[in-house]
């Protein structure tokens, strides 16, 4: 198989990051699989390598995994830190552990899929258009200010393991202006954002949901999706495009008149100025 | 520690005015290449005696006594910095890479039950020695990742209490009002930690505990210039064990990682892995929540 | 419920010669504030001088000289302290409870330096030099530069550097285009200054609106900015520009946020920022991958890793009370720039509040950055940029001897395209097409037409600056960058004469 194996152990990020762009940009190989990562940032940063795979086997990838990647697969077997999917464009990142604070801030498109919890400021500010939809799918729980001014996509909490805390933290989707959270619980959590409301899933809301937990399970196979599939969800979405649409006056001025009384008049000004 | 002989030879005869000196030698150093200049470090193992004529322990207790004069020290003589004033504690501080530091006061010479270390990025004030992590007043040292917003009300607040920040760095203010809050205050390292990183007032509100409530709004009524706002995690350490908080809304990092008998509190998982072998159990501790590290015989609360 | 106790009076008075009107109807129809309308039954244009935001288009357009804009009186009681202004700000406020939101920079009378900074000639002992006929350079490079470098000579006795340089932005002139997005001004005036910027080998800045795709031709003379909000960075949009700019901050409104408000998120905006059309773009107050200075390390060290090491990175603060300490720890933390905007930039839109009452001003903020980084021996380490209110060639002039290296200008080069300064960019109906997203504004402006105003004025400022580099007997800008001797103060006290390192008038 076209896979090469490098041991990050006592490797620079520079040079790390430096081997695997060369293995992939100069020598075609589509598997990179890292041994003893200990916390080099950037792994995977930029790489527009549709079908590459990087796989973390051992150790803790550093910060901002994945960042500006656009799309090969990064899997990390163990945790992975703050920043995964920062701005990430497209790809897939499979973390089989725990991950940071920040994740997936601004992201843009592909899927992010964690089986255990996630830190605070998840999903900030991601974005939507079209068919890029970036969804993030955490399998434990996820802390405070999870999908801050989320803009778009799908955020996804499971809370498959079972302790005590809430499944969201307080403050969850506080300034959200667009995408949708799924949240798998039976009580509506404490703190939401006053700019979202609660709401039962619909049809495509579920299948939107069956697909991403499928994928989900298929990598972390302990779970079986009709199983986690047949619990009570709960759907997050915006009431407005435009929270804060009104916080804002125009200070000394004044509501324009409805209509231009004039407006059908046609003439030709354009002459005499650009 | 002494930028000169002459703050070298100032600051002997101020200790052997006010107390005695039992032991003072120079602390063990290897000259090594990275580091170009460094300071004269001295350690000095000191009594308070009970003199009419210096005052000592007519008024003040003996901990206030040297937090007097420590901070007689840094302020009045030019060159001179105290580097730790603990009991059965020691700081080494410098300028240049950790691990270079770690060789030129040869640590692996020195054995503990809790270790700090701390690598600061240079900036705000530019390095110097006595500017490294930890800062130290008695037995408290601390470290301290991040940039305290409320750094200028929290200074004017030990101020009143005597207090001198000599340092411009916001971590100073932190070992003061350790000091001040536990030791002259006398409050539970648990009550330091809530006022430290109390809960926002919306949480306070919704509390079904009155008591709990009545509890978190009295601390920040009466101590909301010790609230430390901005980014933070630090580490505190004391005779205890160590204690590790970050801010109220998480900031900056803070990771628990268990291995065996041995606990460590990082901000980045990764860097515990450099140093541990095997990992039992990491723990990421919520916005404010404290992790304490007791030593099993530790009776205080 | 909707009432209103107070008196709110116009700010302009619209004054028509009836005799001159010949009712073409240009100014109904130019007036996207609807300050002008026709009434038919009496065959009369009239004007709603509540409406009127004086920014001076009627009077432009009018073919016949009929229009006169007069300032309003202060209809109120005079009072030093409740001025006209603030008592209309306070009876909005009483009926909204909202925020006030202004754009443009602050008109507050803190004090501008440079109206007190003069500059040297030579006369006698040294000769002044003539542009015009003699050579005058002001070709300037923005980058890291190393503290030294090794040269080895070849077996042909040819030097040679070994000393491998990090990329540099190459300027033909000192002057660049602030960063102001597509969103914030119109795809128009964005082309107008991209245009401008590659004729006159300078570079204009992307702002943090993505980069359409009309714009990628201007790439070698573009830098791209990341902002909090991260609108339409990608790969391919990093790699685009020649330099990547992350925005800490804005002199306007240091520690906030942006808001494109939903209605200015049209088509075009949103195909380039991805992201819906009609939705709010909101860019948070911090970068959330930032809350300390090593955090910016790792995101300036990011862009480094994701454009392999060949863009320069700046980092854009605004100039706030600390700003030498920051600056140092951002040239630590490894930019190749640092961008210092001033309590006088400009902005699309801000809280009035924030904008006339956060930061310093831009000379202090320079003087005290580039001690600061020469005294740490790291002036090198990173090009300074300056911004924020720069309004003819001698306050250009002015930065750079004070330690500057380039500056950046964002509402002057508006103003070659018509800005009149009326403040209303973030109404989102300029009249002079530039900050609007309505087809029918837009295309108001003339991009052609505008990228050879906006060269004009680089061209005229550029003339200027040799002009007075020669009349110093200096024949390149490098030798007065940091040459504080020569300015002089006159009608500055201490302590900011120290501050600003410059001597008083006859010292």
């Amino acid at each position: 198989m076209n896979s090469i194996t490098i041991d990050a152990l006592n490797l620079y990020y520079r040079e790390l990051n430096f081997k695997i762009k060369e293995a992939v940009r100069k020598e075609g190989i589509k598997k990179v699989i890292i041994k003893n990562a200990r916390g080099q940032r950037f792994i995977g940063t930029g790489l527009k390598e549709k079908d590459v795979e990087i796989i973390i086997e051992s150790g803790v990838p550093g910060n901002d995994l994945a960042m500006f990647m656009d799309g090969p697969t990064v899997k990390v077997f163990g945790n992975a830190q703050d920043g995964v999917g920062n701005t990430m464009n497209n790809g897939k990142v499979f973390i089989h552990g725990d991950a940071g604070d920040v994740i997936c801030y601004g992201m843009r498109n592909g899927k992010i899929f964690i089986k255990g919890n996630v830190g605070y400021r998840v999903g900030i500010h991601m974005k939507e258009y079209k068919d890029m939809i970036p969804s993030i799918v955490v399998g434990g729980k996820a802390g405070d200010f999870f999908g801050e001014y989320m803009a778009g996509g799908i955020g996804v909490v499971l809370g498959l393991n079972n302790d005590d805390k809430p499944i969201v933290g307080r403050y969850c989707a506080t300034g959200m202006h667009g995408g949708v959270i799924y949240i798998r619980t039976e009580k509506v959590p404490t703190y939401l954002g006053k700019e979202v409301k609660v709401f039962e899933l619909n049809e495509s809301d579920k299948e939107k949901l069956k697909s991403l937990i499928e994928e989900f399970c298929q990598e972390f196979k302990e779970y079986k999706a009709e199983d986690i599939l047949k619990s009570r969800f709960i759907k997050l979405i915006p009431v407005s495009k435009r929270p804060y649409g009104r916080l804002y006056s125009p200070g000394n001025h004044f509501p324009l008149p409805e209509e231009n009384y004039f407006s059908n008049k046609k003439i030709d000004i354009e002459k005499k100025y650009y | 520690m002494y930028e000169h002989n002459k703050a070298k030879e100032e600051t002997e005869l101020f200790l052997n005015n006010y107390f005695r000196v039992i032991k003072a030698e120079e602390i063990p150093t290897k000259q090594i290449p990275e580091i170009k200049s460094s300071p004269l470090h001295y350690r000095y193992f000191i009594e308070i005696v009970d003199n009419k004529k210096t005052g000592s322990l007519s008024l003040l207790t003996e901990e206030d006594y040297v937090v007097n004069r420590v901070v007689y020290i840094n302020k009045n003589i030019e060159g001179a910095f105290v580097v730790s004033s603990g009991k059965n504690f020691g700081a080494f501080k410098g300028v240049g890479f950790p691990e270079d530091i770690s060789k030129f006061f040869m640590l692996e010479n020195y054995k503990a039950y809790a270790w700090t270390a701390h690598n600061r990025f240079p900036t705000n004030t530019p390095g110097w020695w006595g500017g490294a992590h930890p800062f130290t007043l008695l037995d408290f040292s601390i470290v301290h990742n991040g940039e305290l917003s409320s750094y200028g009300i929290n200074k004017r607040y030990v101020e009143m209490f005597g207090y001198e920040c000599t340092m411009l760095t916001d971590t100073e203010v932190v070992a003061y009002l350790v000091d001040l809050l536990v030791r002259k205050h006398g409050l539970p390292f648990k009550t330091v930690c809530d006022i430290f990183s109390p809960p926002t007032w919306d949480v306070i509100q919704n509390m079904e505990d009155i008591k709990l409530k009545e509890y978190y709004k009295t601390l920040r009524i009466v101590y909301g210039s010790a609230l430390l706002n901005g980014p933070f995690a630090f580490i505190i350490g004391f005779n205890g064990g160590l204690i590790g908080l970050s801010d109220r809304i998480k900031l900056r990092p803070l990771v628990v990682v268990e291995s065996g008998n041995t606990v460590y509190l990082s901000s980045e998982e990764s860097s515990v892995l450099e140093v541990c072998d095997k990992i039992d159990r990491v723990y990421h501790p919520e916005a404010g929540e404290p992790v304490f590290i007791f030593y099993n015989d530790y009776k205080g609360e | 419920m909707k009432f209103t106790f107070s008196l709110k009076p116009e700010n302009f008075i619209i004054e028509r010669d009836d005799e001159r009107c010949i009712r073409c109807g240009a100014c109904v129809q130019q007036c996207a504030y609807n300050a002008h309308y026709y009434l038919e039954e009496k065959d009369k244009v009239l004007g709603i001088n509540h409406n009127c935001v004086g920014d001076g288009r009627c009077v432009a357009i009018c073919p016949t000289n009929a229009i006169r804009i007069k300032q309003a009186e202060n209809p109120y009681r005079p009072n030093y302290n409740w001025t006209k202004e603030r008592m209309m700000d306070l009876y909005e406020q009483a009926e909204n409870g909202t925020v006030l939101l202004v754009g443009m920079g602050a008109p507050t009378p803190h004090p501008v330096y440079w109206d007190k900074i003069v500059l040297n000639a030579s006369q006698v002992t040294n000769p002044s030099i003539d542009p015009l006929r003699e050579p005058m350079e002001v070709k300037t490079f923005l980058g890291s530069k190393p503290d030294k470098i090794e040269v080895v000579f070849d077996k042909n006795h040819k030097p040679e550097i070994k000393t491998r340089i990090t990329p540099q932005l190459e300027l033909e002139v000192p002057i660049m285009f602030a960063a102001m997005s597509f969103g914030a001004i119109s795809l128009n005036a964005c082309k107008s200054l991209a245009k401008a910027a590659s004729e006159m080998g300078t570079f204009w800045n992307t702002g943090e609106g993505g980069l359409h795709k009309d714009l990628y031709k201007y790439g070698k003379n573009t830098i791209v900015q990341v902002a909090s909000g991260r609108f339409g960075v990608h790969v391919d949009y990093l790699k685009a520009g020649a330099a990547v700019e992350i925005k800490i901050g804005q002199g306007a409104k240091p520690g906030i946020g942006g808001h494109l408000p939903g209605e200015k998120v049209n088509h075009e905006i949103s195909v380039t920022r991805a992201m819906p059309e009609g939705s709010d773009a909101i860019s948070p107050a911090p970068h959330h991958d930032i809350y300390s200075i090593e955090d910016l390390r790792q995101l300036i060290y990011s862009i480094k890793e994701a454009t392999d090491y060949e863009k320069p990175v700046f980092v854009k603060i605004s100039a706030v009370h600390n700003v030498a300490a920051i600056a140092s720890g951002i040239v630590r933390a490894g930019a190749d720039a640092v961008v210092i905007d001033g309590i006088r930039g400009g902005t699309g839109a801000a809280p009035k509040i924030i904008r006339d009452n956060v930061g310093i001003p831009i000379e202090l903020a320079i003087a005290v950055v580039d001690e600061r980084l020469r005294k740490e021996g790291i002036r090198n380490h990173a090009s300074l940029i300056a911004a924020g209110g720069f309004r003819n060639s001698a306050d250009v002039i002015k930065a750079i001897a004070l330690g500057a290296d380039a500056v950046y200008i964002g509402t002057a080069a508006l103003m070659t395209l018509g800005c009149h300064v009326c403040g209303m960019c973030y109404k989102g109906i300029c009249n002079w097409g530039i900050a609007t997203q309505r087809d029918d504004l837009t295309k108001r402006l003339n991009p052609e037409i505008g990228a050879e105003r906006a060269k004009n004025l680089l061209k005229g400022w550029k003339h200027e600056i040799q002009e007075m580099l020669g009349a110093m007997g200096i024949n390149s800008i490098g030798s007065l960058r940091g040459n504080r001797l020569n300015l002089r103060a006159v009608d500055i006290h201490e302590p900011y004469l120290s501050i600003l390192g410059i001597k008083p008038a006859g010292a």
